[in-house]
């Protein structure tokens, strides 16, 4: 007993001394981890390339802020929460990272955040779409910044009720994230005077879609919603096309899809999706003059993922080098208190509850004729204003809002 | 309209026929895995990734070489074929007549090798390949709208699992196969080289898996990880249908087909689940499977 | 030939012998010990603790594969089930010590296995894998499915507490001390369990099942018994490594876990008492060593290439290597 205590008072003291507030720039080092999937199912939404996008980010700032060194470690989460959660726990424990970027599954970074709260460090959160990330989940220490699911079930139901598609089919993905995301299309169909007329909650993952496919056909909605991703969604397109869903008068509504979504699909089955995004790559001069050399480095177009992981470790070295500091309060303040307006968003901003705030995209995919080359794949059809786009703080259920 | 359990027939005349569709396309796979099996005794864990090797190998040869759709329903096969003759003669041989769980130990490795190498290389968002013209489009038929390509699969599924079931089991080819395989010593005596027998068989098997991934690839999302999932619900059928039995995996892999159309109408969230609930009925009652001999 | 030899000679030496080899044995065990009591102030607690949980893991799926002979190919489901059960209990029921959230989590994984045992257990060699695999194919689209688990987000937050009530586990050293004790008791079990006349009669039934039923053996019943301790071994693992990172998630039950835990006790030398340790050690090394590096694009690649080496090589893995190199230079 006299032992335990003894190591129980030493881990307090130890505890103490790493906690203490401190006003400059710790080991005079910014340290900065990167963890994605490197190698599973998200590996190419942020994966190796998110990594190429945060060294982008802190060559532009010129590798040194405020005298200090800009070093960045990166790992694979490999999709697991237990990985993340030793590789995240050795960061800030004994490596001294002070930030950590990228985070994309839901599993990962929730199991991320958690010890991010307990070691005070500051998470940038570009990847993973759980709405509860700024929601139930939130903590002091992480900033939710590209997406969450219901921004992405906000944008395309409202448009496409309002262009008078009132009935709707939802196939959503059979766990958590699926049941989200068709909890919000039904309540925003329904608060916006459409109906919806029947759901499948599919396996998952499943690779043929056809018998699901058929039962929307036959169900007699204007639009089928698919309420999954990846390899879900393009399979659940590529079959859509194959039984002239389209040609046959009916909508389809991609929840989240990715650029590299529709890449891999083409625009020839793709044509005439209707889907939210945060980002495009050709929406003007500065996202193009990015992408072109994002792409000469890695030889893709930026997803919406890449180009916030930039756009986030930018905002993060900007509040670091304003306050002089890397501690993951006085950087979190600044980083709230700053407007984001960069190629990634205009009038961007942070809130309490760590999500941050910027306008959403609805696009259409191009038909064959009119994609003009390789990536050429959405028009714009509306811009969804920040604040309709994202859960209003007055619904919130973060700890941190009152 | 008329109803069955509150679905419409017509519905149910399509989910059927999907369910045939799907059917003969798991007959495709788990045959591959029964030849290897049935005949050498090796549990094949890299099938999936011959399949997926099928698929990508069909996408890639069209983009870099231009190969068309017609020509991949053979080259592909013959390519993944011959890496199987490849794996079984550098690697498998070396265990032969050990514990069948090694094969299963090593095949898992490979599979593990050949598509985290292919992620690296191609991602996995998946590739794009477009329906071959010929295919684009279906026809009406009252109760569904069938592509024509659904209707292309299921035929040349049906056709080669009854020639590789006819040549295993009616052709002098097949029992040289069968006999050697069972007592090699003796057909050696024969004069016939069994341990390349050995080798063409598996490639042979593989190239089935590899046949089933150019299917697939104008209708299935195409990536490096596409045969992971698949590969445990043809391990389901095969068991079903009794391991190493030609006929067994044939039949079972239509009837699971079925099975798993039907589930998808009535009650979805089970859809995958169900092979697997069948398999654990089956064997508890028939330890051998459906068609398998008793061992 | 004619030199009369005193049996009570022989017997006397072989004695010896077997004192020295006990000693020996005591002693490389007291260094281990040693090297385990220290570990955690040079190295990272958590990380020690991980290896600790997954070699536990190993140990439990050995004493069913290496001495039983029985692949089981579903042990994720026990690994899964014991820390969904252990997390879900310990995050919503207020006031229950950490030590009974641990035991209802084993207990549940017991319960399973017995469940997987008589539905698997008269099936042979490769169906048996099969029948395990489908069950756990079956409680893995159960968690998938379920609210409680959080699905693809997995259960996080689950509280550490406090052992017995009164130590307190958020602290890493406490912790570890406590999966140190745990895991030591249960690996002596398996050795005493080897060794006893139980033991043998696994090997007995892995070596040749139809002469341990001509014998007389129950057999059915021995095997049933061996899944229910392994499974509850496994269970106990899943239940610590859920309290150990305070988060349970569906990689623990997903069928390449159960395959990882076959390459584990591969890797390390099946059929053997420290095999299964060292080969966990190893693959949870390597795993987090790969993913932090520069190839850490090719951690699968890699891992599937050291499946084919042992299979190919090394079929008594590294303890085995060991101990035949030991045998032939120093006897």
């Amino acid at each position: 007993m006299t032992m335990m205590k003894k190591l129980l008072t030493s881990a307090v003291a130890s505890a103490l001394m790493a906690g203490g507030a401190q006003a400059a720039i710790s080991d005079n080092t910014v340290k900065i981890g990167y963890l994605a999937d490197m190698s599973g199912t998200y590996r190419d939404l942020a994966g190796p390339n998110g990594l190429k996008a945060m060294e982008m980010a802190v060559a532009d700032f010129g590798g040194r802020v405020n005298g200090a060194k800009i070093e960045i470690v990166s790992a694979d989460d490999r999709n697991s929460a237990d990985v993340a959660s030793s590789t995240v726990r050795r960061w800030l424990e004994n490596d001294g990272v002070d930030m950590v970027g990228g985070l994309v599954a839901s599993s990962v970074t929730l199991a991320a955040v958690r010890l991010l709260e307990q070691n005070d460090k500051l998470g940038l959160v570009s990847g993973a779409a759980a709405a509860s990330i700024s929601n139930e989940s939130c903590t002091p220490n992480h900033i939710h910044y590209v997406y969450d699911t219901y921004a992405f079930s906000v944008g395309t139901p409202t448009a496409m009720v309002k262009e008078g598609n009132k009935r709707w089919f939802i196939l959503a993905a059979d766990y958590a994230f699926g049941h989200a995301l068709e909890a919000d299309v039904t309540r925003v169909v329904e608060a916006n005077g459409g109906e919806v007329v029947g759901s499948i909650r599919h396996p998952f993952p499943t690779s043929d879609f056809s018998s699901f496919i058929l039962q929307a056909q036959s169900s007699g909605a204007d639009v089928i919603a698919l309420a999954n991703a990846g390899s879900d969604t393009t399979n659940a397109i590529t079959t859509a096309a194959e039984f002239g869903v389209t040609q046959a008068g009916q909508a389809i509504a991609g929840l989240v899809v990715f650029l590299s979504d529709i890449h891999a699909l083409g625009p020839e089955v793709a044509q005439g999706l209707e889907l939210t995004t945060g980002w495009y790559w050709d929406m003007n001069d500065e996202t193009r003059e990015w992408s072109d050399r994002f792409m000469a480095e890695t030889g893709v177009r930026p997803t919406m993922i890449h180009a916030g992981v930039y756009s986030s470790t930018m905002q993060y070295l900007k509040a670091v080098e304003a306050t002089g500091s890397d501690d993951a309060q006085t950087v979190r303040q600044q980083m709230i208190k700053t407007p984001i307006n960069d190629m990634f968003a205009s009038n961007g901003y942070i809130r309490e509850d760590g999500r941050m705030v910027h306008d959403m995209y609805l696009t259409r995919v191009k038909t064959p004729e009119e994609s003009a080359n390789e990536w050429d794949l959405y028009e714009i059809v509306r811009t969804i204003p920040g604040d309709e786009a994202f859960r209003p703080l007055s619904e919130s259920k973060c700890k941190l809002v009152n | 309209m008329t109803m069955i359990f509150g679905v419409p027939l017509a519905v149910l005349s399509g989910q059927l026929l999907i369910g045939i569709i799907n059917g003969a396309f798991y007959a495709l796979l788990s045959l591959g895995l029964a030849v290897i099996f049935g005949l050498l005794k090796i549990i094949n864990f890299a099938h999936g990734a011959m399949y997926m090797l099928g698929a990508m190998g069909t996408v890639l040869m069209f983009d870099y070489l231009g190969v068309n759709y017609w020509v991949a329903l053979f080259l592909a096969p013959l390519l993944v074929g011959t890496l199987g003759v490849a794996i079984e003669y550098f690697l498998l041989r070396r265990i032969a007549g050990q514990d069948h769980i090694y094969s299963l130990l090593l095949t898992f490795g490979v599979a593990l090798i050949i598509s985290g190498v292919l992620v690296n290389w191609f991602g996995v968002s998946g590739l794009r390949y477009s329906m071959p013209d010929m295919f684009k489009g279906g026809v009406n038929l009252g109760f569904m709208f069938l592509p024509y390509y659904r209707a292309w699969v299921i035929v040349a599924a049906l056709l080669v699992c009854f020639a590789t079931w006819f040549i295993i089991e009616k052709t002098k080819l097949g029992s040289y196969l069968r006999a050697g395989t069972e007592d090699s010593q003796l057909m050696q005596g024969f004069g016939i080289n069994v341990p390349l027998l050995i080798s063409l068989t598996y490639g042979f098997g593989v190239a089935l898996a590899a046949f089933a991934g150019v299917l697939a690839a104008p209708i299935y999302s195409v990536t490096p990880v596409m045969g992971a999932a698949t590969l445990i619900t043809v391990f389901a059928v095969v068991v079903i249908g009794g391991m190493g039995s030609i006929g067994g995996a044939i039949i079972t892999g239509i009837l699971m087909g079925v099975i798993e159309g039907l589930t998808k109408t009535f009650y979805p969230p089970a859809s995958s689940a169900v092979i697997f609930l069948v398999m654990v009925l089956v064997l508890m009652f028939r330890p051998s499977g459906l068609f398998g001999k008793e061992a | 030939m004619n030199q009369s030899v005193n049996p009570a000679d022989i017997h006397k030496a072989i004695v010896e012998q077997q004192k020295i080899q006990d000693r020996k044995k005591l002693m490389v065990n007291g260094v281990l010990l040693l090297l385990l009591l220290a570990a955690p102030f040079v190295m990272y607690p958590v990380f020690l603790m991980k290896i600790l949980c997954f070699a536990l893991f190993a140990v439990a799926f050995n004493l069913l594969f290496g001495f039983t002979g029985l692949l089981s190919f579903g042990h994720a489901a026990f690994l899964a089930t014991g820390g969904y059960t252990t997390g879900y209990l310990l995050s919503n029921v207020s006031g229950l010590t950490t030590e009974l959230g641990i035991i209802a989590g084993t207990a549940t994984a017991t319960l399973l296995g017995l469940a997987f045992a008589l539905l698997s257990i008269r099936r042979q060699g490769i169906y048996f894998a099969m029948v395990t695999l489908a069950l756990a194919q079956l409680v893995f689209f159960f968690f998938v499915q379920s609210e409680f688990t959080g699905g693809e987000d997995g259960m996080h937050g689950i509280p550490r507490g406090e052992l017995f009530g009164l130590i307190n586990l958020e602290d890493n050293l406490n912790m570890y001390y406590f999966v140190l004790v745990v895991f030591i008791a249960c690996y002596l079990l398996v050795q005493r369990i080897v060794s006893s006349p139980y033991g043998q009669i696994l090997k007995a039934i892995k070596q040749n099942e139809p002469r341990a039923v001509s014998l007389g053996y129950n057999v059915d019943r021995y095997k049933i018994l061996a899944f229910v301790i392994s499974a509850a071994l496994a269970g106990l693992a899943g239940s610590m490594k859920s309290v150990v990172f305070q988060l349970a998630s569906l990689n623990d039950a997903h069928w390449h876990m159960s395959g990882e835990v076959i390459l584990m006790t591969l890797v390390g030398g099946m059929g053997t008492l420290l095999g299964p340790v060292v080969g966990a050690t190893f693959v949870v090394n390597i795993e987090y060593q790969l993913s932090q590096g520069p190839l850490r694009d090719w951690v699968d690649p890699i891992l599937g290439g050291i499946f084919v080496l042992t299979v190919l090589a090394f079929r008594s893995g590294i303890v085995g290597a060991i101990e035949t190199l030991v045998k032939r230079n120093f006897r």
